[in-house]
């Protein structure tokens, strides 16, 4: 039995949906990480779906290497939000508004 | 059979996110997403993708879960520790009419161009889908081939922010050098 290839696309569909509302809504810093984790995660759903028709596998390569960018990118942005807090004592994002104009 | 298999995982991926998103203590929203990554990996397989399901449970779970659970750790405020109360981290919500907005709205979108779609050489027959009994050797052969200048490139990239990251976390005055 074969899984209709429109399951897994709505599937990631709704699961980025939750990742930008996440985005949107959370105010702690690491929620808004752990969003765009799930946006990433949703996005490479579909090219893993796709490659099922694909005898090269070029979604599943592609996938991989998303997985290597968000890695890096948690990393780093983890390491930011350290740096951030260490320096406003906050890691709530409309708090750190320093730059902004007073 | 198969298909409520494939349903269960689906319903607990979906279920285990809408619980990251409404959960306002930060460490429960970090749990949930781990059996979202682990829904996710078994969605994974379902779409013939083993050896990236093992990888999505040894990167997200095993190394990107932990990493943002440290980070809530580490950031922690100090004055959450001298009251009696257990020590739980929450995080707020603000704006959450646009949130729920702007990603209703999104889903709208995407699932009319979805149902639009026609994918004609998906459906036509022209691409059956695959059946094969691993990907491993496949992917081994294609990493070290026709891949292999972006594999490299996604060690130096890792490389990069290993040291980036660890520049930028460090405590170290770095005015003074």
């Amino acid at each position: 039995m074969i899984l209709p290839l429109s399951y897994f696309l709505l599937t990631a569909a709704l699961l980025f949906s939750i990742g930008l509302a996440m985005v949107i809504v959370k105010r702690n810093a690491i929620v808004v990480l752990m969003g765009v984790e799930l946006m990433l995660n949703a996005a490479n759903l579909n090219l893993v779906a796709f490659s099922r028709f694909d005898p090269s596998l070029t979604g599943q390569f592609f996938g991989l290497f998303v997985i290597i960018v968000a890695a890096a990118e948690v990393s780093v942005a983890l390491a930011i939000v350290l740096q951030v807090f260490r320096h406003f004592n906050t890691v709530q994002i409309d708090e750190v508004q320093s730059m902004q104009e007073k | 059979m198969i298909a409520f298999v494939f349903l269960f995982f689906v319903v607990l991926t979906l279920a285990s996110a809408v619980f990251v998103l409404v959960s306002r203590n930060v460490l429960y929203s970090a749990f949930g997403l781990m059996v979202t990554f682990l829904g996710m990996s078994a969605l994974y397989v379902f779409a013939g993708a083993d050896f990236l399901a093992i990888t999505q449970i040894m990167v997200y779970v095993g190394g990107i879960l932990v990493l943002l659970v440290f980070g809530v750790m580490l950031t922690r405020k100090k004055e959450s520790k001298s009251t009696g109360l257990p020590s739980r981290i929450l995080t707020e919500h603000r704006r959450t009419f646009w949130g729920v907005l702007v990603a209703g709205a999104l889903f709208a979108v995407l699932s009319t161009v979805l149902s639009r779609a026609r994918f004609q050489r998906v459906e036509a027959g022209h691409y059956e889908p695959i059946a094969r009994k691993t990907t491993i050797h496949d992917l081994g052969t294609g990493l070290m081939t026709d891949y292999v200048f972006p594999f490299e490139l996604a060690g130096i990239l890792l490389l990069i922010a290993l040291i980036g990251a660890a520049y930028l976390a460090s405590t170290t005055n770095k005015t003074q050098g």
